[in-house]
């Protein structure tokens, strides 16, 4: 007589079970996956359950096949429709919100990318809950930790929501591996598109051969020591390319014309923590350390012996850039 | 409503951005007593385009509307506000608690439309809290189209055209009004209150509410459980010359 009731408790375990699933949104190029995509499945992976991922735009079959690489996900949706193309969050956020809805999922994860800072909140705010920005470490299923006040002070903050929205920022997880060769199930998710008042117009990307800023090991930054592009393109580029660097910028340089704004490293431009940043001509502003300070080796090079960034630096030189850094280059290269 | 712009700024009260934050004692937050506030920076860039718009076709604009929600001393940055341009303040007076983004949005949500606002501009964050939040939350309440990191705006109509700053370099997006527009850095360069100008702001409306006045519960979901300083890095070593640079980058394998 006590059967059915056993059953149904045992049915109820396994439903909570199979159905507790973190949705991770997943950004990709052409068939390749993005890097900051790859660190935030990471951190779904340590939310502790089953991780679905997704793809949105009007081809992404292969950047799905392409997760095949990526080991321990549950399966992979995609949502192909042009309407996701350029990743509008208008149309983006419903086919979440409805995904999150009605899949049952405990957590939803986007890198702390432009596009994923665009859409989380909105979502977020669709589903009524208040989302967790730019996790730097997951403690368990509901405790993350995150930088406030430009990285002078990490909070760590529980979420009370009955579903959990995070970004992770890219450069406090490692990147997933993709080495596995898995065969996920593709399922296909039926996208139903309100038109919105707005339309995806052009795009302007900065053409570069070097390491994408982000995901790049070696980084070389240049500031408002430099003094005028010319200086920046003669002496940050080759030091770069000498160790396979990529290029980054403080405010000064960018707002000065130096180069491009999407190559800022700070508090409001890209967060950076590569094996090795080289800081040339730059003082090291609150709002610049705030980017790079969890680079694992710093190097400082500037004229003024009591620039904050030497407080950062592993190793620094006290010199005249336009001197030294020709010749770090040279000796590189030797 | 009529089909001029109707520009409501949110605008929020933050430690200044030039000051070194102090975690309390009990780690439980970030010291203010005796520390100086300022408008947050990219509310500044927020009024300040809100003003050019109009500046460049007065007959765009009907009105600029600021609103805060925070403490008491709130209403310093929305005189500040008005002084460079703003018509009429809302200070939603919520004492010394910090309120979430998502409630924020809720608020805003019903300013707006009491304001009959069809144009809102925000920062892209807050230094203090750095969410990044408001604007694509108030967006997705009010289910208008989202322009964020603006670099560039230029209305024509009752269309926007944004230049969004993104990861790759930029992005252009077209949207029809009302929508949310959120502002980076380089939008353009905020402009000084003149003393004449803050005269001229004391004489403008300031609309002071209480969080009563609003319908929206501002219960956190986020529990703060400790604040913490970064971890200390341990102090590095000067060289004196290249190639001893050269050498320790060596050592350390970092090249």
């Amino acid at each position: 007589m006590f059967r059915p009731i056993t059953r149904s408790i045992v049915t109820g375990a396994l439903r909570a079970q199979r159905l507790a699933s973190t949705l991770a949104f997943v950004e990709a190029q052409g068939s390749q996956i993005t890097s900051a995509s790859l660190s935030s499945l990471n951190a779904a992976k340590q939310l502790g359950n089953p991780v679905v991922a997704i793809l949105a735009g009007s081809n992404v079959k292969a950047a799905a096949a392409e997760l095949n690489k990526v080991s321990g996900l549950e399966k992979v949706l995609v949502a192909e429709h042009a309407k996701l193309d350029h990743s509008l969050p208008e149309y983006l956020s419903p086919l979440f919100t409805k995904l999150i809805k009605e899949g049952d999922y405990s957590h939803f994860v986007t890198p702390a990318t432009a596009v994923g800072k665009n859409v989380l909140p909105r979502v977020g705010a669709l589903l009524d809950v208040q989302p967790v920005s730019d996790i730097i470490k997951v403690e368990d299923a509901q405790t993350f930790k995150r930088p406030i006040y430009a990285g002078n002070a990490i909070v760590t903050v529980k979420s009370t929501d009955p579903k959990i929205l995070v970004s992770a920022r890219s450069s406090a997880f490692e990147p997933v591996e993709l080495t596995a060769s898995e065969s996920y199930a593709v399922e296909e998710v039926a996208v139903s598109v309100e038109d919105s008042p707005v339309e995806w117009v052009s795009e302007n990307l900065v053409k570069s051969e070097r390491p994408e800023l982000s995901s790049a090991k070696k980084v070389v930054a240049g500031g408002r020591g430099l003094k005028n592009k010319e200086n920046f393109d003669q002496l940050i580029f080759p030091l770069a390319d000498s160790i396979g660097a990529g290029v980054g910028a403080t405010r000064a340089a960018v707002d000065a014309g130096f180069v491009d704004n999407s190559l800022q490293v700070g508090q409001t431009g890209k967060v950076v923590a590569p094996d090795l940043y080289i800081a040339v001509g730059v003082s090291g502003a609150i709002q610049h350390l705030a980017g790079m300070k969890d680079s694992k080796t710093i190097v400082a090079i500037n004229k003024d012996e009591e620039a904050a960034i030497f407080n950062v630096a592993d190793v620094g030189l006290v010199g005249d850039l336009f001197e030294v850094v020709p010749e770090l280059t040279e000796k590189i290269k030797a | 409503m009529s089909s001029k712009l109707n520009i409501l700024v949110p605008v929020k009260r933050v430690i200044d951005f030039a000051i070194k934050p102090r975690i309390n004692k009990a780690g439980t937050g970030i010291e203010k007593a005796g520390v100086k506030f300022s408008i947050n920076p990219f509310c500044d860039i927020a009024v300040e385009e809100a003003v050019r718009i109009r500046e460049a076709d007065k007959s765009l604009v009907d009105k600029i509307h600021a609103v805060s929600i925070g403490p008491t001393k709130s209403q310093d940055i929305l005189r500040q506000c008005m002084a460079k341009g703003a018509d009429s303040s809302t200070l939603v007076d919520v004492g010394e608690e910090e309120i979430e983004p998502l409630s924020v949005a809720k608020i805003l949500k019903q300013v707006a439309e009491k304001n009959n606002s069809n144009l809102i501009i925000l920062g892209k964050q807050a230094i203090d809290d750095d969410s990044n939040n408001t604007g694509q939350m108030l967006a997705g309440l009010l289910n208008w189209p989202q322009a964020t990191n603006a670099a560039k705006v230029e209305v024509s109509g009752d269309e926007v055209l944004v230049t969004r700053e993104i990861d790759g370099g930029e992005e252009t997006v077209k949207a029809k009004l009302p929508m949310i527009i959120t502002t980076d850095l380089r939008l353009n360069e905020p402009r000084y209150t003149t003393l004449p100008n803050m005269m001229k702001a004391k004489k403008k409306p300031l609309e002071k509410l209480k969080l009563k006045d609003f319908d929206v519960d501002v219960t956190k979901r986020l529990e703060v459980l400790k604040v913490e300083e970064p971890p200390v890095r341990e102090a590095g070593i000067k060289v004196s010359n290249v190639d001893e640079l050269v050498s320790k980058l060596k050592d350390l394998k970092a090249i």
